[in-house]
């Protein structure tokens, strides 16, 4: 009751500042469309001291309201804008009649302002505050979400910028931040129960016999009825990129629909820097402005080189900063298109308000290829493709000739493949007979696009990682799960059946191996550290708090577990972590004393 | 009245947006008064032209074509033998990185830009840092850097460390680091209502309405059911089906329910085992079942029992189909089905040996996937002795049906 009438009233303040100050209460002030940017005038959410409340809200996209959970009555959430060298309090209040809880992603802080329930801290119960207190070590572009339940997928989620404390090395006349986000209107215990009664409900995309017969224009290519049968052999679907799709999905920028267009304003001749939150519970979005070389100045919140380029994938929880200078008096269209291509996020980029340049229509959808398998191995060299003509890897990758996979796909589930502590049993449908590195290549569906794709590779750090020394041992973790059951897990052992914590000794130097078993990409993401991923490229390894580790392949990071403390370890796909991909890493010990190198 | 409001607030805001470009255009990043030209740090740099790297062209500091991602062709490694690309870069060249470090532009700012990222400031880490004040880039920061030789980049990859369990220390300290802050009891609980429980833990149930169908047949039109439902989680389930025919006008020629504890034995098949009671044709037939039931190689759907009744009759079941979609809406499903006997149950009409089959296809259309309306055809038929219980009985021992009928599940 009196709940209510607080949120009563709170409506009718944002109602008064909406007509006072020119601000709706429906979204932050940053995602207005129509925004200059982050300029000064926009209230922000800054200083020493912050509050945020949890509550339930209505949430309107495409004409129709559905039920969210978000903070401070808007989604996405308020904009926190801090700087380096200071410290925050944010007291984050829970009006719900759930616990809740808010994780600062990237964030290097004490492990118990770090927001996991059970991890980190017991969680913000119901009708209670929380005081998060820590300093701010760092600078650049990071969020906030919820990591209880299936709280994301409904809201909860916000941007950050932290300003550098000493000049910042990226130039620029203006800024946006742009949150990519994946909205439905079904409930999202309802949405995980349709992927556990059908692992395929949401892809509507299936290759046909309509598709065999007469082609089918959706799809990036046709398979020939051999190769359809080798998939059917190991009951693979090639069209399964994405678990979640355009189906259920409304793809949000800054809160608002293709339809609704949000627009940011720029005048022609400025250096614009767009901040890109991929903060999707599931979306991982190809991001390209048709007209505009980006350059991209950073990632995950650490400067990197400025490297130019066309398009780029950002995966869940990702975020990459880019610089465009647009020249012209005109508006160009900014396209975040799900790795599936079933739908896609849209946005102007405009002088003025009203302008709108062409939305490029949904490119044909890809398949899953011979890599995509885990059969990465065998694109050099091996079976005579060495010698193919135009032998390419895409080429393997996507014409992967049905005779190839006769010989290769012998067993896809072999178990002496993995350790004997990877448990492959229920869970686990797969096990990529020949893992490659795949930081280097072209991201899922942009093989064959033709103009620049940004890799891991590309990214290079504008300053090197502060620990040279080299790790000390690996630790192997597989990427395992079961599309069928939709069961999803670390080294085929979800969280719930008693998974053994991965430990580390403090400021031990590490090279983690992420193995992918699996037909899926898997943001796989690590709270309280930042890590190196090993491109073995001469300008330098990149440092992300979170890396996409490609269906099939290989990606290794090395870590300094520096940071005292119990941290989560997940997939970032929200439904893939509720079905069990999550760990926990501890580090030790928790004191100075018997601090190692 | 909330899209009124929207309206407002846009159109106030694009009335403003001129005001507010002009004073973002000097100053975007407005708390950094430095943002938008950092101009301090290059004062450093003594040639502008030759140390006009692409990174700080990009960055805003000078004017140069940038590095860039990827070229255009289909192969991702390209990269790694297109000295083109790199040429762009000056770092590229094998000694030029040492020499080039040294006029960096970025040295006169090395001490902030070096220090931002690092993420470890405040974890009393900071002995790399100390040792080298970035005054110039020392010597012994560059010859640790492992990146800086050509050669250690692909010595981290080929050289990979051992695998190895992790060291002693690791173990020491709390198992469960925030019971050292917080309430153990309640963090402990959390712990597993929160974590353990919410990530692998979930458990759900479905019903499925395979057939509902009306049945055109010679003679006397009929009808057919076929439901299942389960409850569970991932490995054990309670699963229920049940299924029965008749014609109308007369209660059902067969009904039966089935009651099993379902056990996942590997990605696609569980192993089921319960109880089948019989109401139709004969109420006193009771049945331990045993089956299996999941996904065959090719997308078959299949599903196999073996029944032992209360009067010691053997007999199996055995079912198969397969989804081929026309359209990723319209599915065309073949579908067979045998029944066996270990010997003949005259009262029931049922002969040894394989006693009938079905063979059908149903067309549906999924609107949703939930709700299928289909039509289709199915041919049954009774063999061997069956099929002389049959005919001794007056009945056909085969035909067709026509139906139309819904699949549905929720």
């Amino acid at each position: 009751m009196n709940q209510l009438i607080e949120r009563r009233a709170l409506l009718r303040a944002g109602a008064i500042g909406a007509a006072g100050v020119g601000l709706s209460s429906l979204f932050p002030a940053w995602a207005q469309s129509g925004s200059a940017g982050l300029a000064p005038t926009l209230p922000t959410l800054s200083g020493e001291d912050i509050r945020l409340k949890v509550a339930h809200s209505p949430f309107t996209v495409g004409g129709r309201t559905g039920h969210a959970i978000t903070m401070n009555g808007v989604l996405p959430a308020p904009l926190i804008r801090l700087r380096e060298g200071q410290n925050v309090r944010i007291h984050v209040e829970n009006t719900l009649d759930e616990d809740t809880s808010i994780h600062w992603h990237g964030f290097i802080l004490p492990f118990h302002m770090d927001g996991v329930p059970g991890i980190s801290f017991p969680g913000i119960l119901p009708k209670t505050t929380f005081t998060y207190e820590f300093p701010i070590v760092q600078n650049g572009t990071y969020w906030y979400h919820s990591h209880s339940g299936l709280q994301e997928q409904v809201g909860h989620y916000g941007p950050i910028v932290i300003d550098p404390a000493e000049p910042d090395p990226v130039a620029y006349d203006r800024e946006h931040v742009i949150v990519l986000s994946d909205w439905t209107f079904l409930h999202p215990h309802q949405l995980f129960g349709k992927l556990k009664k059908q692992g395929g409900y949401f892809n509507r995309q299936k290759q046909t016999l309509s598709g065999l017969v007469g082609g089918d224009d959706d799809l990036a290519r046709n398979m020939s009825l051999s190769d359809r049968l080798m998939w059917g052999k190991m009951r693979m679907d090639p069209t399964d990129i994405a678990d979640v799709t355009g189906s259920t999905y409304t793809y949000l920028i800054n809160g608002h629909g293709p339809a609704e267009n949000w627009t940011g304003l720029f005048r022609p001749g400025e250096r614009v820097r767009l901040r890109f939150i991929n903060a999707s519970a599931m979306s991982i979005f190809n991001i390209r402005i048709p007209g505009l070389p980006m350059t991209i100045v950073q990632a995950d919140g650490q400067n990197v080189r400025p490297v130019e380029t066309d398009e780029f994938q950002i995966s869940v929880a990702e975020t990459y900063d880019a610089i465009v200078t647009p020249t012209e008096d005109k508006a160009f269209t900014l396209v975040a298109e799900s790795i599936d291509r079933s739908g896609m996020g849209r946005a102007t980029l405009a002088p003025r308000m009203g302008m709108q340049a062409p939305v490029p229509p949904l490119r044909p959808k890809p398949l899953l290829g011979m890599k995509d398998m885990g059969m990465g191995g065998m694109d050099h060299g091996a079976m005579g493709h060495g010698s193919m003509q135009h032998g390419s890897t895409s080429d393997m990758n996507n014409g992967a000739s049905s005779e190839a996979m006769a010989g290769m796909s012998h067993d896809m589930r072999d178990k002496s493949l993995v350790p004997p502590d990877v448990k492959v049993g229920v869970g686990v449908d797969m096990i990529a007979p020949m893992p490659v590195d795949r930081t280097g290549d072209r991201p899922l569906g942009l093989e064959e696009v033709p103009h620049r794709v940004l890799t891991y590779h590309d990214l290079a750090p504008l300053t090197a990682f502060h620990d040279k020394r080299q790790p000390t041992r690996s630790v192997d973790i597989h990427l395992t799960g079961n599309m069928e059951r939709f069961m999803w897990s670390f080294d085929g052992v979800k969280l719930n059946e008693g998974a053994e914590p991965i430990r580390f000794a403090r400021n031990e130097r590490v090279r983690v191996n992420l193995i992918n078993n699996s037909m899926m990409s898997h943001p796989i993401h690590i709270h309280g550290h930042f890590f190196e991923v090993v491109t073995g490229m001469p300008h330098g390894n990149p440092v992300k708090h979170t890396v996409n580790v490609m269906p099939g392949g290989k990606a290794s990071f090395d870590l300094t577990a520096d940071a005292p403390g119990d941290w989560a370890f997940h997939c970032h796909l929200l439904y893939h972590m509720h079905a069990g991909m999550m760990n926990v890493v501890k580090v030790r010990p928790m004191d100075d004393e018997g601090e190692v190198a | 009245m909330k899209r009124a409001l929207l309206l407002a607030a846009v159109s106030v805001l694009t009335l403003a947006s001129p005001a507010w470009a002009q004073q973002a255009g000097h100053s975007g990043a407005a708390p950094d008064p430095h943002a938008g030209h950092v101009t301090q740090p290059r004062a450093n740099t003594p040639a502008p032209a030759d140390s006009c790297t692409p990174e700080h062209a990009a960055m805003g500091h000078c004017t140069l074509q940038p590095m860039t991602a990827a070229p255009p062709t289909g192969d991702p490694h390209a990269g790694h033998e297109m000295p083109a690309d790199r040429s762009v870069d000056p770092h590229a060249g094998h000694s030029a990185e040492p020499e080039t470090l040294p006029t960096d532009p970025h040295a006169g700012h090395g001490q902030s830009s070096a220090q931002q990222p690092d993420p470890h400031a405040g974890h009393s880490m900071s002995e790399p840092q100390t040792q080298d004040p970035h005054a110039g880039h020392a010597m012994p920061g560059q010859s640790s850097d492992p990146h800086a030789g050509h050669a250690m980049p692909s010595m981290s990859q080929t050289q990979a460390p051992p695998v190895a369990p992790p060291p002693p220390e690791a173990f020491s300290g709390p198992e469960h680091a925030g019971t050292t802050i917080f309430d153990p009891e309640l963090f402990l609980r959390k712990r597993e209502e929160e974590l353990i429980r919410e990530h692998g833990g979930y458990v759900t149930w479905m019903v499925l309405a395979d057939q509902l169908e009306y049945r055109a047949q010679e003679g006397r039109d009929g009808y057919k059911w076929d439901i299942q439902g389960w409850y569970g989680g991932d490995y054990d389930k309670l699963w229920l089906k049940s299924e029965g025919e008749g014609e109308f006008g007369h209660s059902p020629e067969q009904a039966e329910v089935q009651a099993l504890y379902s056990r996942a034995l590997d990605p696609w098949f569980n192993l089921q085992a319960g109880i089948r009671h019989d109401f139709r044709p004969n109420s006193d037939r009771t049945h331990l079942v045993v089956g299996i039931q999941g996904l065959a190689p090719y997308w078959f759907e299949v599903d196999g029992q073996l029944f032992l009744s209360n009067k010691g009759d053997v007999t199996a079941r055995f079912e198969a189909e397969y989804d081929q979609r026309i359209t990723n809406k319209l599915i065309l499903q073949p579908l067979v089905e045998f029944d066996l006997a270990a010997q003949d149950i005259p009262e029931l009409g049922i002969g040894s040996g394989l006693s009938s089959a079905e063979i059908g296809a149903r067309l549906r259309y999924e609107f949703v996937p939930e709700f299928a309306p289909y039509v289709g055809v199915e041919y049954e038929r009774s063999f061997g002795d069956t099929a002389r219980f049959a005919r001794a009985a007056g009945e056909d021992v085969g035909g067709w049906s026509f139906l139309v009928g819904l699949r549905s599940w929720f």
